[in-house]
């Protein structure tokens, strides 16, 4: 049994320890907002925090995560008003959306060490896949919630 | 969140997503309007839970005692925006406060037991806005007219005195106001003796005006239910092998390498795939799949490879052909011609991959059918879900989802008939997911397709006579659709050829449609996104062999034309046609009509020394000759394109012993932020009597202008797809 904290909610998870946390937090935990895009860490859609950090939560198996702090989508912020989420919001970026979790987690995180990032380095950091090729306003949004929080 | 979120018990009121989370204090988008603290909302759980609400008009249009009006939307929201614009639309006429607008699905269970109330459900061809406004117009103007109806009773006055805004009737002489809140339950009863007349785009004032999509909240917080996030009570995970060849079926399987495997329910046999069924999570499933190894009758498909297909296509070039367009005599014309052209084009198969894998989630009981799924077209996926459970269309209820994608690809349930086998073998509900490998290998493809031209042109280099002959699959036959009174070839054989806008006096186009064992489909601008790379390529190659500049020989061959010419001179124009460029890089151009739309696009490529290319910016002009919603129009320019880009760059399925061979984003690469260029977009609608459509305009010129781009940097001409394939480097042959 691997106990972890989600969203700042303690979990005890029943999966086998080679369950990828995204399974273990779409079907035991009952957390949906999580993606399931490639299973091979090459999308991103699963992305989520672990301890602080942006990972792709389907090649994280759980047995890792004794002990750990997993953030997800739902958990990034109390009222959905996180800057990275209220800029997405302003740019109008999602169309179908089913990237945009990861998307957004992988910016959240992203920012916390780029505060002021160039193209170059979005570009070398955030690369996850948008099918629907979001990627002109999801370039916009993330300058513009890097300015945000600086404000 | 738990299983409860989706008991039938609970009301849609639970699920409300109270308005929108970025009020106050932020800078809004360019071009956007603002985002109201109290805007337009859809519930995070899109779906239907009965299709009733007891403060109903009627089956479109519900309005509570508190003025909020829900309007049903009868499409698919895949990320084109419709479930926006349809509503502002019945808004536009109906003159209700958007800011208490909410919108849910309609439900094709009612559809169906009150005489396709809804009419046809549908979200393909760019045809939501188009195949819907009139009806959505007259919707919202009924309704308001039998408001005003209902407040003039109350008064006892003429209606014609009486005059509604905001969702409040006004009387003219008195000044009496009365809510729509307070007035809905008497409108609900009143029948007009005739039908209100509907504006005319001229008099528009809501629509045309750029508004944030409603989607977009429940898609920044992880609220957004897609198929793949039906949670039922009791509810069984099921993952899926096909046979690798299409058509091929199941021989047979060992079990025993997933006895006693944790949480494994049952291997269940389709006849032409294996599915493991787990409880618990998917990934038991889907672990315990891999340890099967299913023995497969592949069929004579099974020799069959790429080179074979590309080589049987070209042989094809010459086989008896349909004529889908014949104007002058282009025979005649080649034997005067100054000099003529030929050239082969080669597109390959390509699968749609929309971001969520294909999944179905059903519930299987004696008398009643439930799917929770993402659906293009929810009216006919319910009237297949009864043929494949046996049920009556009106025990199957189908809860469509948000799309994580469509393209095209979700319109054929072939996830639903899996997973409605499944249950009977189960007898529990069960949600069945495919793996992105299984979403790429067993897709319904976009064609390979081969066009060879031949052209003659005049002394000056400028075409007098061109044919082309198209060989490519028959998407009809594949997708066993017939279209009454179809004359000639399907439209999407020739589609971006047959239609190109060019003044060429002779002109023929000609089509072989040659089927393989891979069925085909409709994919993202079908027909088109493929040609057009093929036709705008080749007319670069006639423009460079006689010295024109390929922006002005557009212009030229499209004299006469003013909608064309606008798109194309506002694209050259905005892209900085004809300004320099350092060396290794260049300007290609491209322009089609798709849809109705006509749509040109202006790319600025970078191609090193080593030959990687890199598209630096590509300027979009789009004619949709209308405009709901100018915001979503641009957005699905932008997307249309890098969805083209992908194609273009990268796109190629590579067919080894009659399997798909590539699998996963690894080995089938998409633009990520990196590759993306800059993009802006310019709208310069037309009017004129037909709508254009949005969704797919935008994704057949972008092959053609990088290809065009690529040559203006490196004079290397690119006549198949994908461009990585090409060496590019300097100096190489
Ligand atoms: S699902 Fe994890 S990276 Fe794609
Ligand atoms: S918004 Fe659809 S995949 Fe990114």
């Amino acid at each position: 049994m691997i106990t972890l904290t989600v969203n700042g909610t303690q979990h005890e998870l029943t999966l086998e320890p080679d369950t990828p946390l995204l399974w273990a937090l779409r079907d035991e935990v009952g957390l949906t907002g999580t993606k399931f895009g490639c299973g091979i860490a090459q999308c991103g859609a699963c992305t989520v925090h672990i301890n602080g950090v942006a990972m792709r939560s389907c090649s994280v198996p759980i047995a890792s995560l004794q002990g750990a702090s997993v953030t997800t989508i739902e958990g990034l912020s109390p009222d959905a008003k996180h800057p990275v989420q209220q800029a997405w919001i302003a740019e109008d970026v999602p169309q179908c959306g089913y990237c945009q979790s990861g998307q957004i987690m992988a910016t959240a995180a992203f920012l916390k060490t780029h505060p002021a990032p160039t193209d170059a380095e979005i570009d070398a950091n955030i690369t996850n896949i948008c099918r629907c090729g979001t990627y002109e306003r999801l370039r916009r949004a993330i300058h513009r919630a890097a300015d945000m929080m600086k404000a | 969140m738990d299983g409860n979120d989706f008991a039938p018990a609970l009301t849609r009121r639970h699920f409300i997503v109270t308005a929108v989370t970025a009020a106050g204090g932020l800078a809004l988008g360019i071009g956007m309007a603002p985002r109201l603290a109290q805007a337009a909302a859809v519930t995070a759980q899109p779906w239907d839970e009965g299709g009733y609400d007891p403060h109903e008009i009627d089956a479109w249009i519900a309005i509570d005692p508190d003025d909020s009006v829900l309007i049903r939307y009868q499409r698919s929201e895949m990320g084109q925006g419709s479930m926006t614009a349809l509503p502002m639309i019945i808004s536009e006429e109906l003159q209700c406060d958007w800011s208490k607008v909410r919108v849910e699905y309609a439900s094709p269970n009612r559809n169906i037991r009150e005489n396709k109330v809804y009419g046809d459900m549908f979200s393909n061809g760019s045809r939501s806005v188009r195949a819907s406004r009139q009806k959505m117009q007259q919707v919202g103007a009924s309704a308001r007219e039998r408001l005003i109806a209902a407040a003039a009773a109350r008064w006892n006055v003429p209606a014609p005195e009486c005059t509604a805004a905001s969702s409040v009737v006004t009387h003219a002489g008195s000044g009496r106001t009365l809510r729509y809140g307070e007035l809905a339950a008497d409108a609900a009863k009143i029948t007009l003796a005739s039908e209100p007349a509907i504006k005319t785009p001229d008099k528009f004032t809501f629509i045309g005006k750029p508004m944030p999509r409603i989607d977009v909240p429940p898609k920044v917080d992880g609220s957004a239910k897609f198929g793949i996030d039906a949670q039922l009570p009791d509810m069984v995970f099921a993952a899926i092998v096909a046979c690798p060849v299409a058509g091929g079926t199941l021989k047979s399987v060992d079990e025993s390498p997933v006895a006693g495997a944790p949480g494994v329910l049952k291997v269940v046999r389709l006849p032409d795939a294996v599915a493991v069924v787990a409880t618990g999570s998917y990934w038991r499933a889907k672990q315990a799949l891999a340890k099967l190894q299913p023995e497969w009758d592949v069929g004579p498909a099974g020799d069959i490879d790429s080179a074979q297909l590309s080589s049987a296509f070209r042989a094809a070039l010459d086989g008896p052909a349909q004529t889908a367009r014949n104007s002058g005599d282009v025979d005649k014309a080649m034997q005067g011609a100054a000099k003529t052209f030929e050239a082969i084009y080669e597109t390959p198969y390509l699968s749609h991959s929309p971001m969520e894998p294909m999944n179905a989630t059903v519930h299987l009981q004696p008398d009643r059918l439930d799917v929770w799924f993402g659906t293009q077209d929810a009216l006919e996926a319910t009237e297949k879900a009864a043929h494949w459970s046996g049920l009556k269309p009106e025990q199957v209820f189908v809860h469509n989802a948000f799309l994580g994608g469509g393209f095209g690809r979700r319109d054929a349930s072939d996830e639903v008939e899996q997973a409605i086998a499944i249950a009977k073998a189960v007898q529990r509900p069960v949600k069945l997911i495919w793996t992105r490998e299984e979403d790429t290998r067993h897709d319904k493809f976009r064609p390979h397709a081969l066009v060879r031209f031949k052209a003659g042109v005049g002394s000056d280099g400028v075409p007098t006579a061109w044919s082309m002959r198209v060989v490519t699959s028959s998407i009809l036959a594949s997708a066993k659709i017939t279209f009454p009174g179809l004359k000639g070839p399907e439209p999407m054989a020739t589609a971006g050829l047959s239609n190109n806008g060019y003044n060429v006096p002779n002109t023929r186009v000609d089509v072989v449609l040659k089927n393989t064992h891979l069925p085909v489909w409709f994919w993202r601008a079908p027909g088109a996104n493929q040609h057009v790379f093929a036709i705008e390529s080749f007319l670069d190659e006639i423009a460079a062999a006689g010295g024109h500049d390929p922006y002005q020989l557009r212009r030229k061959l499209l004299a006469g034309r003013p909608d064309w010419l606008k798109v194309l001179d506002t694209a050259a124009e905005k892209g900085d046609w004809g300004k320099p460029l350092a060396p290794g890089r260049g300007r290609g151009i491209a322009i089609c009509e798709d849809t109705d739309s006509l749509c040109a696009q202006v790319a600025e490529v970078t191609v090193s020394p080593r030959g990687q290319v890199k598209v630096d910016r590509v300027t979009v002009a789009i004619d949709t000759r209308y405009v709901v919603n100018p915001l979503t129009i641009a957005e699905q320019m932008e997307g249309g394109l890098i969805y083209g880009l992908s194609a273009a760059l990268y796109g190629k399925l590579t067919i080894r012993n009659g399997a798909v061979v590539e699998g996963n984003f690894d080995t089938y690469r998409m633009v990520r932020l990196a590759q993306a260029p800059k993009i802006d977009v310019h709208l310069v609608p037309g009017g004129g009597e037909k709508w254009g459509g949005a969704g797919e305009p935008s994704t057949p010129p972008i092959g053609g202008a990088v290809a065009n781009a690529i040559f203006a940097a490196t004079g290397k001409r690119v006549r198949s797809l994908p461009i990585m394939d090409h060496d590019l480097s300097s100096g190489s042959a």
